[in-house]
């Protein structure tokens, strides 16, 4: 950095900068500041950006912006005193953090959730994985300019968010899930409305592809941008779509299958392309896979109880606290001492919309964790930010935070 | 699933004998206790191992327990997807110690790493960027370690100086 520095935060183009060197041949070398304030950072992620003329030649992304220090508050909360804070993580996809922690605590106390639960839990993940992925297509389209998609996908969003509130009276912070099981069963009519959904669903879905995948100016800005190989993916711990988006066929759904997904019938799309178009196309594919495994969920929905039949684990039933002395003092006692876990650890990952979603759970008997380590998926897909900008022009960085799909609730947590 | 976890722990055992300190598995998932000079070793071999084949760092967790005497935990766990099985790897360390960085075996382990100093307060030796990742960089404390209240303490310093630009200056 020998050149000098001609003028400290100017502005150009409406955006302040923080150092402008003009070197000898007459180019300009900045670095420019891009959030944590920035609609397309979907967030309060900062990345500096260190530019030669137009190009980048580092990208260092800061975070905590968002910290609430939810690992340390789950220390002193019971298990289902959790459910809501992993809301608070992913919040495009609260389901899915949900899923997460009660499959880990299910491990950990070796539960087995009743087969109607295994599958209400599954159509919701997926219902959740469409309207994760529809968020994603409509602000990553926003991102890039084609503001029309933004408005179809939202459209379709709202109808989940219907059917999600329908379930659990909650329209984002759902804490539906229940160690054991879900908080209670389905209404009734709400799985044929799911049922009809699905049905438009494809229809709809295909004109937001219509209005992308054939469209010049799209392909210009996706094809070729933010590259990286399948080894170099792997390398970094990229998982979700943006893994498969390089051709690692990694799918925890397939690989190691929790709730119904043993009993599903589903692919797991890839593309060798690696580029910010790849992880688009596989995530398009995905929500039409989606859609295949909710309706093979309704079609085989089984009847039945939705959560453990065990007092220990899930409180006693309304009707019965209410007439029974002794299920009235186990209701009180479930709600002050919740139930405990055994002693010992527990790895357990679920694919959320995001990528691998872990719980490490580490208990010491109680009624709480002694320690719960979320692994999430965006964090560790963000730190593959500067190897996939590096060479690119500073507009490439929009696609690419877009194509990586990152929330930035679960990245600080 | 790939590799049973006894043959996975079987494995590290003939290739480290001495490194390999408790090992244990349950609830189906393997785990083995490590020394900690020789994690780096470890972690190369687990990689290129052609049974073990773990590309894919999933995570690095710590766990803290203050009444013993290496009160650290750092947990690995790995996970090989071109094999499908997970191994979880565990290093002690006192307050202090440092721990040496497994970026070179998987760059994933970056991040991982700084979230663990910066929470925990275990530094890394040989880290290519050491700093902290989610609390600010003259922040006192360890939030993650088990004498930190969970309300925080109170007497944190709250703004961090910052230098304004001429014309900008906050008024």
């Amino acid at each position: 950095m020998a050149a000098e520095i001609k003028q400290a935060h100017q502005e150009i183009g409406g955006i302040t900068v923080e150092s402008v060197i003009e070197t000898a041949e007459g180019r300009r070398d900045m670095t420019l500041n891009m959030g944590p304030q920035h609609p397309a950072t979907h967030g309060v992620l900062r990345v500096v950006l260190d530019l030669q003329g137009e190009n980048i030649v580092e990208a260092t992304p800061h975070i905590g912006y968002l910290h609430r220090g939810i690992e340390k508050l789950a220390e002193s909360r019971t298990y289902t005193q959790i459910i809501p804070l992993t809301d608070r993580t992913d919040y495009t996809a609260a389901m899915a953090g949900n899923q997460g922690l009660c499959v880990a605590v299910e491990r950990l106390m070796e539960l087995e959730v009743p087969v109607r639960g295994r599958y209400i839990r599954t159509m919701i993940a997926e219902l959740q994985r469409i309207a994760s992925h529809m968020v994603w297509l409509g602000t990553h389209a926003l991102d890039i300019g084609a503001s029309t998609v933004f408005l179809y996908c939202f459209r379709e969003r709202e109808q989940i968010l219907d059917f999600f509130e329908k379930f659990c009276g909650a329209r984002l912070t759902y804490s539906y899930y229940r160690v054991g099981g879900v908080m209670a069963d389905a209404p009734p009519g709400v799985l044929q409305e799911i049922y009809d959904f699905t049905t438009n669903f494809v229809d709809r879905l295909a004109e937001s592809e219509e209005l992308l995948t054939g469209n010049d100016v799209w392909l210009a800005r996706t094809q070729g941008v933010a590259t990286i190989s399948g080894p170099d993916a792997v390398a970094i711990g990229l998982t979700g779509p943006p893994l498969r988006g390089s051709g690692v066929g990694y799918d925890i759904r397939k690989t190691e299958p929790y709730d119904a997904y043993a009993d599903m019938e589903f692919t797991v799309p890839t593309s060798d392309r690696g580029d910010v178009f790849g992880r688009y196309l596989v995530r398009i594919e995905e929500l039409k896979q989606s859609t295949r495994i909710v309706r093979q969920c309704i079609e085989r929905m089984p009847d039945g109880p939705v959560q453990v039949q065990d007092s220990m684990v899930t409180p006693p039933k309304r009707e019965v606290s209410m007439t029974h002395m002794e299920s009235m003092i186990n209701h009180f006692m479930w709600n002050i001492h919740s139930f405990r876990a055994p002693k010992g650890e527990v790895y357990s990952a679920v694919e959320s919309p995001k990528g691998e979603l872990g719980y490490y759970i580490v208990s010491d008997g109680s009624n709480k964790p002694y320690r719960m380590r979320i692994r999430p998926p965006s964090f560790c897909n963000l730190q593959a930010l500067p190897q996939l900008v590096k060479g690119y022009m500073v507009a490439d960085v929009v696609a690419a935070i877009g194509s990586i799909d990152i929330v930035l609730g679960e990245v600080d947590r | 699933m790939g590799l049973d976890p006894d043959k996975l722990l079987d494995k590290l055992q003939e290739r480290f004998p001495e490194a390999l300190l408790e090992r244990s598995v349950a609830r189906g998932q393997a785990t083995a206790l490590v020394a900690r000079d020789s994690i780096v070793e470890v972690c190369t071999f687990c990689r290129d191992e052609g049974d073990l084949r773990f590309d894919h760092l999933a995570d690095v967790a710590s766990v803290d327990w203050p009444e013993r005497r290496e009160r650290f935990d750092v947990v690995y766990h790995l996970y090989s997807i071109s094999a499908n099985h997970r191994l979880r790897l565990k290093v002690h360390a006192a307050d202090g110690q440092e721990v040496a960085t497994v970026t070179g075996v998987w760059p994933a382990a970056n991040w991982l790493e700084r979230e663990v100093y910066d929470l925990m307060g275990i530094p890394f030796a040989n880290h290519p960027d050491l700093r902290r990742i989610m609390m600010w960089d003259d922040y006192p404390y360890h939030p993650l370690r088990k004498e930190f209240p969970t309300e925080g303490e109170p007497d944190v310093p709250q703004d961090y100086h910052v230098e304004f630009p001429p014309g900008l200056e906050r008024t």
